[in-house]
């Protein structure tokens, strides 16, 4: 034991404070959690990358450990030309049936749009976009360009899903070049009317396939 | 060694904890890897930089393909100049050449602090289309001392060499005129090179003060 002990000693200063060579790893395996003070809030649950698919679904990690749920968006590129990027909710979680994806919605939406050659620059109401009572999909855009540099990226918030006793309030902002080459920002918000819990959500186009894109699901702390 | 081993002894708590005062320091400069038990969150503070009479800021690097998603904020920028308009650009050479193709979208909400006028609108003379010009992020804004210009700054997947280059902004301003001005540009950097570098300046004059704030958000 003498041994270790002056090994031991050489790992600490004159003020008995141990230096950095007294740890075994650089990683400190062992630790579970952070501090507070130097944890992030945001945490990632879960990312998928879309490669022709026609849906993508995320049925676990949403559930009561958060209060909101964001979804990123980065570059969703769809296989045909002009169509809207969706959601829908389940409260069937990993059961979840194609149609369980058919919630009660009520939502508004609005868009900015301007064209690339600078004609029609125009912020409305979109009629087109918004839901009441409907348990169809929920468009997020307008209709997206399949060209090939084109897409659409942004998020779409989601509160308090696995309450039984609120609706479940939603809101999104994406921007996407329309098929007509314009800018095209969408603003869409909402509520689930349901008190029973939202545990899946799933994403698809209009028509169509995802061709590309990833979208991942983080939790805020 | 004895002295080093009492001196050790003091920094263990009765019931044989190492305390905090043990550790060489607070922040655990030497860790180069957290665990994967331990999910960090994954909005990581990039850089900073704080205007001081700044003709402009620009993020030259940090801006790759390490993060998907790169978040900008504007908190308290002041002009030296009254009016100027809060702008930005990027480059995909680095920060040689702030002149990407830009096509954006532009609205704002208003009020007077006189409560004169209210308004929703959109705002044609502040977006862009096809321009290499600088993009308005908030306009007209006022440089008496206790106004500033304050929001954030989405940019999607900068180093893409497939897609366009998706923003989307918000900000509140307190207007030369004494309106507060909610304004909301939103577009994209119409190239498939990988954008690399951001520029952030005033129309006019300096960026008097003011701090920007540079966040990776990571999807992995």
């Amino acid at each position: 034991m003498g041994s270790i002990i002056r090994s031991a000693a050489n790992n600490v200063g004159a003020s008995g404070v141990f230096s950095s060579s007294a740890f075994n790893n650089a990683s400190l395996n062992s630790v579970t959690s952070l501090p507070t003070a130097v944890d992030g809030k945001m945490k990632l649950i879960l990312s998928t990358t879309a490669s022709g698919n026609t849906t993508r679904s995320f049925t676990s990690g949403i559930d009561s450990t958060y209060r909101t749920y964001v979804f990123k968006f980065i570059n969703i590129h769809p296989a045909s030309d002009d169509v809207q990027f969706q959601f829908q909710g389940s409260t069937q979680g990993a059961s979840s049936s194609d149609s369980d994806y058919a919630n009660t919605i009520t939502s508004n939406s609005f868009k900015a749009f301007h064209y690339e050659n600078g004609s029609s620059p125009t912020l409305e109401y979109d009629t087109g976009r918004d839901l009441a009572n409907s348990t169809s999909f929920q468009p997020l855009t307008d209709g997206v360009s399949n060209d090939n540099d084109h897409s659409t990226s942004g998020e779409l918030w989601l509160f308090n899903p696995s309450s039984t006793t609120y609706v479940k309030n939603f809101i999104s902002t994406l921007h996407l070049v329309h098929a007509s080459d314009r800018s095209n920002p969408q603003y869409t918000a909402g509520y689930f009317n349901t008190t029973s819990a939202i545990n899946a959500i799933r994403f698809k186009f209009a028509s169509g396939n995802i061709d590309s894109g990833t979208i991942a699901l983080y939790g805020i702390a | 060694m004895g002295a080093r081993i009492r001196s050790l002894a003091n920094n263990f708590s009765s019931t044989g904890k190492l305390l905090a005062g043990g550790m060489n320091n607070a922040s655990l400069s030497g860790i180069t890897a957290l665990p994967s038990g331990a999910s960090p969150g994954k909005m990581r503070l990039l850089s900073t930089q704080t205007a001081s009479s700044s003709s402009s800021i620009s993020f030259t690097s940090g801006i790759d393909s390490t993060y998907d998603i790169y978040k900008f904020e504007f908190i308290n920028m002041h002009p030296a100049t009254d009016g100027a308009n809060f702008q930005f650009q990027c480059s995909t050479d680095g920060g040689s050449n702030y002149n990407t193709t830009v096509t954006s979208t532009y609205f704002q909400a208003f009020h007077f602090e006189n409560d004169s006028a209210t308004g929703l609108e959109y705002a044609a003379a502040k977006d862009l289309a096809q321009s290499t010009s600088f993009q308005n992020l908030f306009t007209g804004q006022g440089n008496d001392n206790d106004h500033t210009g304050t929001g954030e700054l989405f940019l999607f997947d900068p180093s893409s060499t497939t897609f366009v280059k998706h923003f989307l902004s918000n900000n509140n301003s307190s207007d030369a005129s004494d309106i507060t001005i909610n304004q909301i540009p939103a577009g994209y950097f119409n190239t498939t090179s990988a954008v690399n570098a951001v520029q952030f300046k005033f129309s006019s004059g300096n960026i008097d003060a003011g701090t920007i704030k540079l966040y990776g958000i990571s999807t992995s």
